[in-house]
């Protein structure tokens, strides 16, 4: 469990845990959690249309989470987040209907790409993760305290000369990059989970900011290990345990507080 | 009108002719005014008056298509030295925020990276807690707290860096009449033991009297001000409604009626017929 390949799965399990933990956060503080199931979603056709063109893959996954962004905020200037971001989702997905029945051989590493294969990472695709996971965790890191301070209020923020639009735009851009360096690894249908289940578990565990980042990292480290480590042990998808110990993980933590009722 | 000027205090804040346009409707129509260290100003007037769109001028988020707001402050940048509260700020109950960490970002929220923990923060952040009594509350989250122990909190956050001009948008909404004494009180002792210009916006005057020093009263976009008793009158405030309404006193308390019997102070009834406030 611990040799061979193996060792590249779990390195790349805690790469895409802890910028699942970081951007997580702020997905759940800024209340986006559909923005980023969109661009993760959103993010997978780029896969189909990178195999009708023949370019990479993670090129394509780039520039359709590049596209979602940009499509969440341009729609968003004239209409309310949701429904912008419902738009966007879809028209990516249309996209990606339209690409894959274009594609004229059976793919498996577009399948693939639906529940990630992180039991075959190679050592090329781990550096880029690092590479791609130090910028996320960097940019978030710095911009930690604006950021904080628009998920409170925009005006706020805007009154010590933060300006709101682009600080969400900053967000999303990262929520892209983060997204399309992850889903190959955990899959489209989980990198969002791995974002929102631990956090929300953090935020309620801890009242305070940075306290909940880090315990977000750390729940969302402990959900991966655990996935890949019954997923090697049962021979079950990775994919499933992701989303159940995320799960489980918050609806424990909203248990245990109510329980106690305190902060 | 000029009261404010003429009693040699020293002005933070002048408006002048200030006229805002959104959308294509004149919001703002030639308002001026001035306010002076040390007072506290009403801004009064129903929904879709124009209350937010004067603060967010102030402010500079809104551009005037005339007129000018001259801040006479010391601090050359004018951002530094505003306080703001914002209207109906909606915390989530889950979002991980102390009061405390609030008012910290009240200080530096817009530093790069996270706040070290310092003596000096620390001591600031207390010191902004102790002045508007939040530091019984200093280690719940925001989003718990009642709306009057939010709009303290918020209050610390504002003055923790001691500006000179201090802007409340619709503080007093939902909150029951005692919290609402108590916040008036609170902002009137601030302003007076700081030295700040305080403009505190609501729809109805009421809360405000006794408190406050001037008013700015803002119907359809037109502003009057001065001392209370000059502005809120029959005559002033027909003028600025653009037909009759009576100016009536009872108990200490002013009802505003309009002949057809709506209560123009009182909300509710005057927000169907003013177009919303943005």
């Amino acid at each position: 469990m611990f040799s061979g390949f193996m060792v590249n799965t779990w390195l790349a399990a805690t790469v895409v845990a802890i910028v699942a933990g970081v951007v997580g956060f702020f997905v759940v503080a800024r209340g986006a959690s559909f923005a980023a199931h969109a661009l993760c979603a959103g993010a997978f056709p780029g896969a189909a249309a990178a195999l009708v063109l023949g370019t990479s893959t993670l090129g394509g996954l780039v520039a359709f989470a590049a596209l979602g962004v940009a499509g969440i905020t341009w729609i968003n200037r004239k209409g309310r987040r949701d429904v912008a971001t419902a738009l966007t989702l879809v028209t990516l997905l249309g996209l990606g209907a339209l690409f894959l029945s274009m594609a004229s051989e059976y793919a498996p590493e577009v399948e693939s790409l639906l529940f990630g294969q992180i039991l075959g990472v190679s050592s090329s695709e781990l550096v880029f993760l690092v590479l791609v996971a130090t910028l996320c965790v960097v940019t978030i890191g710095v911009a930690f305290r604006p950021l904080l301070l628009t998920s409170v209020n925009e005006d706020l923020g805007q009154t010590q000369g933060i300006a709101p639009k682009r600080a969400d735009l900053a967000f999303l851009a990262i929520l892209g990059l983060a997204t399309a360096m992850a889903v190959p690894v955990v899959g489209t249908l989980l990198v969002s989970t791995l974002m929102v289940g631990p956090s929300a578990a953090a935020q309620i565990l801890s009242p305070r900011p940075f306290v909940a980042l880090m315990a977000s990292i750390a729940l969302a480290a402990t959900t991966a290990w655990l996935a890949v480590a019954l997923a090697y042990r049962s021979g079950w998808p990775v994919g499933f345990f992701v989303g159940t110990i995320a799960a489980l993980a918050y609806l424990t933590a909203r248990a245990s507080t109510s329980a106690r009722r305190r902060c | 009108m000029k009261r404010a000027l003429t009693s040699g205090a020293t002005p933070v804040l002048q408006v002048e002719e200030l006229t805002v346009v959104l959308a294509g409707r004149v919001v703002l129509d030639k308002v001026s005014f001035a306010l002076t260290r040390g007072s506290v100003t009403g801004l009064i007037g129903p929904n879709g008056a124009g209350k937010t769109t004067l603060l967010r001028a102030i402010l500079g988020f809104e551009r005037p298509r005339s007129g000018a707001v001259r801040h006479l402050g010391i601090a050359k940048r004018a951002t530094a030295r505003i306080g703001y509260v914002p209207q109906k700020v909606a915390f989530d109950p889950d979002l991980p925020l102390r009061a405390r960490d609030l008012v910290g970002l009240g200080l530096d929220g817009s530093h790069l990276g996270f706040a070290l923990p310092s003596r000096r923060r620390r001591t600031l952040i207390e010191a902004a807690l102790e002045a508007v009594g939040a530091s019984g509350f200093a280690d719940k989250r925001v989003g718990r707290l009642s709306g009057g122990e939010q709009q303290r909190v918020l209050i610390a956050h504002a003055v923790i860096r001691h500006p000179e001009l201090l802007l409340l948008d619709e503080p007093l909404a939902n909150l029951d009449l005692r919290s609402e004494r108590e916040i008036v009180d609170l902002v009137a002792g601030l302003a007076r033991e700081r030295k700040i210009a305080a403009l505190v916006s609501t729809h109805d005057v009421n809360p405000l009297l006794g408190a406050m020093d001037n008013v700015i009263y803002l119907a359809r976009g037109r502003a009057a001000s001065g001392g209370v008793d000059e502005v809120i009158t029959t005559e002033v405030l027909s003028s600025l409604y653009g037909r009759h309404v009576d100016v009536l006193r009872v108990h200490g308390r002013f009802v505003v009626s309009a002949a057809s019997g709506d209560l123009l102070v009182d909300a509710s009834t005057t927000s169907q017929a003013e177009p919303r406030e943005q």
